[in-house]
């Protein structure tokens, strides 16, 4: 058992809550850094698409996880913030001012839509946002002037500084690239949850009424949380879309939006280590299901077997599971794990039971 | 008469849509809850039909393969509610979403891996039978789909109106705990509109199937019967009817009248209209309290 005492106000909000903290994040940062060396191309590009994920991931992870609104239609700020990163390289603008500014974009996009859209609760922000996904795929078609519609874009060469990165020439350059945008978002995220800001997020999660009453401006606030999570996924999207090199309407369709929904959940709503864990589910599950098959058709000898669609049904099956079992996701039961250890032997089953409560509809007032 | 064929086909595609809708309305009426998955159980409800009639598979008679259909999918919503969805019971919303959400991922999974992807079309009796009606060419499949409709949507309205079962439905949702204090068994009750609704869906399904090929992704028309349902206002079942009327009439009209790519944004530019400007939909069930 280990006992944090905690002197100042100052130790509430510190980045690393003790030491051996620090450390184990600090070893897991070198083998990130070091991952290029220890991985061949394959999975060096595998691990880049588990960082976009997580980028995107975390990007929704503001809006659901901590500011509780509901997101079907993340997929359209993907896809805006790849066009626009695209576009504006194809015109020349560099790399290094495109892509914040695809970001950016999509954040100002993002507080757009979230005026009028945000009005809505719960259930019903979840259809309207499903309907911006959904019109989000016409919308890149009918705009086919800029957006190539239905044939679609292709990333154009870039470079930083002179570096020329390319995805497949050199994966490394673009995996650092990924990682990077991953730490900035990652730092800036942590410390937004330690702000005032990040606190009122919650704070609308937890209750709107009682934040209302602490001062919070719940409007402007859910706006704020939408535009930072729309310019999150904007240079994920952006990120994505440099990452597969060809993209159009399909690329970001409503699928993707729930996915991206569904992989959070699986992580573990309202951390910021929920976004990874989903990522890397999401990320290596085609790769476990294929080699499973593989392995199951070598011992029975059933020869190739491909059935379409396994990806989604296997994953859907998961996700099943642990809104069933693990309501708080793979972190969840770290946490649990974790705790279980820590107090050991004093844990107790109901130490993270959930209040029930009885439902009454939002249709009376 | 353009403008008639128009308006009819609409109302076909309308009804369908309707139905989907109601399926949607008749859970989140009685559970508060939001079934995603309705358009893959009208998928799954297609399929079952398509099983039992076709003749390269059971070949069974229409008019008996239909009520074993319906009764198949309405067992299979009630096991669903009694072995999943109610482990859910008392936690939010949005827990229930997520599980129909996944839900429908493996049904379109299941139905692709057993009846493959290919779209396949249900053998019924009145297949590419025509009536003139006064210049209107309508074919049989569209009358049956307009008058089923008609008669499930004033069923369903009558049944939650004046039916001891219906009221109890009504009760569940509206204040659970209330609920049990008059001694109703919300429980059991969740899981016969989970019946309900899958038999509702089944109904859809066969009617889907008999006007058009359908294939397993045919379950995202889904968040089609979503605008309509939200359109009518959630929680109004003639609202749901009329909702998918309007969506249904939108679309043809839209093609119509507008360039291409812009009349499929129809539907969903008008659900986001209504749901921004009257978020309670055209028929309103929001209601103030009567002290």
């Amino acid at each position: 058992m280990r006992f944090v005492f905690k002197r100042s106000y100052d130790d509430d909000i510190r980045l690393f809550k003790h030491r051996p903290q620090m450390f184990w994040y600090l070893a897991l940062l070198v083998l990130v850094v070091a991952l290029p060396w220890l991985l061949d191309d394959f999975f060096l590009g595998e691990a880049t698409n588990v960082l976009i994920w997580a980028i995107a991931g975390m990007g929704l992870m503001v809006l659901t996880g901590h500011t509780g609104q509901v997101s079907l239609g993340h997929a359209a700020f993907m896809a805006l913030g790849c066009y626009s990163n695209v576009i504006l390289l194809q015109n020349g603008v560099p790399f290094i001012i495109a892509f914040p500014l695809a970001g950016l974009i999509t954040g100002v996009v993002g507080v757009i839509v979230a005026l009028p859209v945000l009005r809505l609760h719960g259930i019903y922000l979840a259809i309207a946002t499903l309907a911006i996904s959904v019109l989000s795929e016409d919308i890149i078609v009918i705009a086919a002037p800029w957006t190539g519609g239905v044939s679609g874009l292709s990333a154009p060469a870039f470079d930083i500084f002179g570096v020329s990165i390319n995805r497949y020439g050199t994966p490394d350059l673009f995996y650092f690239l990924t990682l990077g945008v991953t730490l900035v978002v990652l730092g800036a995220y942590r410390n937004l949850m330690r702000a005032p800001l990040g606190r009122a997020f919650v704070a609308i999660r937890d209750s709107e009424i009682s934040a209302q009453a602490m001062g919070v401006n719940i409007t402007k606030t859910k706006a704020i949380s939408f535009g930072i999570s729309c310019a999150i996924v904007g240079m994920a999207g952006s990120l994505l879309g440099l990452f597969a090199g060809a993209f159009n309407h399909e690329t970001f369709n409503i699928v993707l939006s729930i996915q991206l929904f569904l992989m959070i959940v699986i992580g573990g709503l309202g951390s910021i280590h929920g976004a990874f864990f989903g990522a890397l589910i999401i990320g290596f599950l085609p790769q476990v299901i294929a080699m499973t098959r593989d392995g199951l058709s070598n011992i029975f000898s059933l020869g190739s077997v491909t059935i379409p669609g396994i990806e989604s049904g296997v994953f859907a099956v998961i996700l099943i599971c642990f809104v069933l079992f693990e309501p708080l996701g793979v972190y969840g039961r770290w946490v649990k794990i974790r705790t279980y250890f820590e107090l050991f032997p004093f844990y107790r089953k109901g130490m993270f039971k959930r209040q029930k409560s009885f439902l009454k509809t939002e249709r009376m007032k | 008469m353009d403008i008639m064929q128009l308006v009819v086909s609409g109302l076909a595609n309308g009804c369908v849509y309707g139905l989907i809708a109601l399926g949607f309305v008749l859970i989140y009426k009685a559970t508060e809850a939001v079934n995603f998955a309705q358009g893959d159980f009208m998928m799954l409800g297609a399929f079952i039909t398509i099983w039992l009639v076709n003749a390269e598979y059971m070949g069974l008679n229409f008019w008996v393969a239909v009520p074993i259909a319906i009764v198949m999918m309405g067992i299979f919503g009630y096991l669903l509610d009694v072995l999943v969805v109610r482990r859910l019971f008392g936690q939010p919303q949005i827990a229930v979403v997520i599980l129909t959400i996944a839900i429908g991922f493996v049904l379109r999974f299941a139905v692709g891996a057993i009846w493959t992807h290919e779209p396949q079309l249900l053998e019924t009796p009145f297949a590419g039978g025509i009536a003139n009606v006064g210049g209107i060419v309508l074919g049989y499949e569209e009358i049956a789909v307009i008058i089923v409709t008609l008669l499930l949507t004033g069923f369903l309205f009558l049944f939650f109106r004046r039916a001891k079962l219906g009221k109890a439905m009504q009760a569940a949702s509206q204040n659970q705990l209330a609920a049990y204090y008059v001694g109703i068994p919300v429980k059991r009750i969740q899981s016969l509109v989970w019946a309900l609704g899958g038999a509702v869906a089944a109904v859809a399904g066969i009617l889907f199937a008999s006007k058009g090929a359908i294939d397993p992704s045919t379950g995202l028309l889904g968040i089609k019967a979503f605008a309509a349902a939200v359109i009518g206002g959630f929680g109004s079942l003639p609202g749901a009817l009329i909702g998918g009327l309007i969506i249904g009439m939108v679309e043809p009209f839209a093609a119509y009248a507008l360039p291409a790519g812009y009349s499929q944004i129809a539907p969903y530019a008008i659900m986001l209209l209504v749901l921004i400007f009257r978020p309670a939909g055209l028929f309103a069930q929001m209601q103030n309290k009567k002290v």
